[in-house]
């Protein structure tokens, strides 16, 4: 396999697993605070709310997987350009909706499907450039 | 009026900025090796301690504060599809700034991306 093919499947699984985690994240920490309620501004209610968000396991897994994001966002702008990662990265909103009629029987507009799939089709016209435009540093070779 | 346009231009310089920073820091690390968890977290253990990433969080916050403020100023949707041109701005950083090779079919991505935010965003909205 060339290094051109190595670099772009290596970028493709980091951007999915950027999607997965931020995806998986954002819907634990939705449901860790609904589990919560809403959050009183005032001195007490703001700090019981800091005492039910530290024991709510939820919350602790929403993190995790925010943290895994942050780790793989880090790790693929080492390498990728960051006009291939950033435009790839809303992928995550046609997932999203797949998931939202696949799982949660939701009904998804029109307006959305076309937006959905402009998205799919920006994503593909991206990800057939090259992921790293930039020279790599001699310093910094390294097998992929 | 005046001061939500100025408030939209920081939000998306310093989202771009923040983000442009951290790539230059990614960049200046250098990637893992392997992708393996020893070597992800040398790589991490590199990545704080260069200057460029504490350049690049304070900038990040900094944009999600401005987001939340103009949350609070402006209707949710102008202020979601307005936001989705920190994706224009941050290509044009990368062009200009990390000198990355942005061809016509990476723009047109680009702005296909934009306008696909926009309309998913716009559709989730509630309905008042």
């Amino acid at each position: 396999m060339g290094h051109e093919s190595r670099l772009r499947i290596k970028t493709l699984v980091m951007v999915l697993a950027m999607v997965v985690c931020a995806n998986t994240g954002d819907l634990l920490l939705k449901r860790g605070m609904s589990s919560i309620g809403a959050v009183e501004f005032t001195a007490e209610g703001l700090s019981h709310a800091f005492r039910l968000t530290i024991f709510n396991p939820t919350i602790w897994m929403a993190i995790f997987f925010l943290l895994g994001f942050m780790i793989c966002y880090m790790t693929v702008l080492s390498w990728a350009d960051y006009s291939y990662v950033m435009p790839a990265g809303a992928f995550g909103y046609a997932v999203l909706t797949v998931c939202a009629v696949a799982f949660l029987h939701e009904s998804v507009s029109i307006r959305r499907w076309v937006g959905v799939l402009i998205i799919c089709v920006g994503v593909m016209l991206v990800g057939q450039t090259k992921p790293r435009t930039t020279e790599v540093p001699a310093s910094q070779k390294v097998a992929a | 009026m005046i001061g939500t346009f100025l408030l939209l231009a920081f939000f998306l310089v310093a989202t771009a900025s923040g983000e442009i920073a951290m790539t230059y820091g990614m960049k200046a690390t250098g990637e893992p090796a392997r992708l393996r968890p020893k070597e992800i977290l040398q790589f991490l253990g590199r990545a704080v301690r260069n200057g460029w990433f504490w350049v690049g969080v304070p900038l990040m916050a900094a944009s999600f504060y401005a987001l939340l403020i103009l949350l609070s100023w402006q209707p949710i949707s102008f202020v979601i599809p307005a936001s989705a041109l920190s994706n224009v701005v941050g290509t044009l950083g990368a062009k200009y700034i990390l000198r990355e090779e942005v061809n016509a079919a990476r723009w047109a991505g680009v702005v296909l991306v934009c306008i696909g935010v926009a309309l998913v965003s716009l559709d989730s909205i509630p309905a008042r």
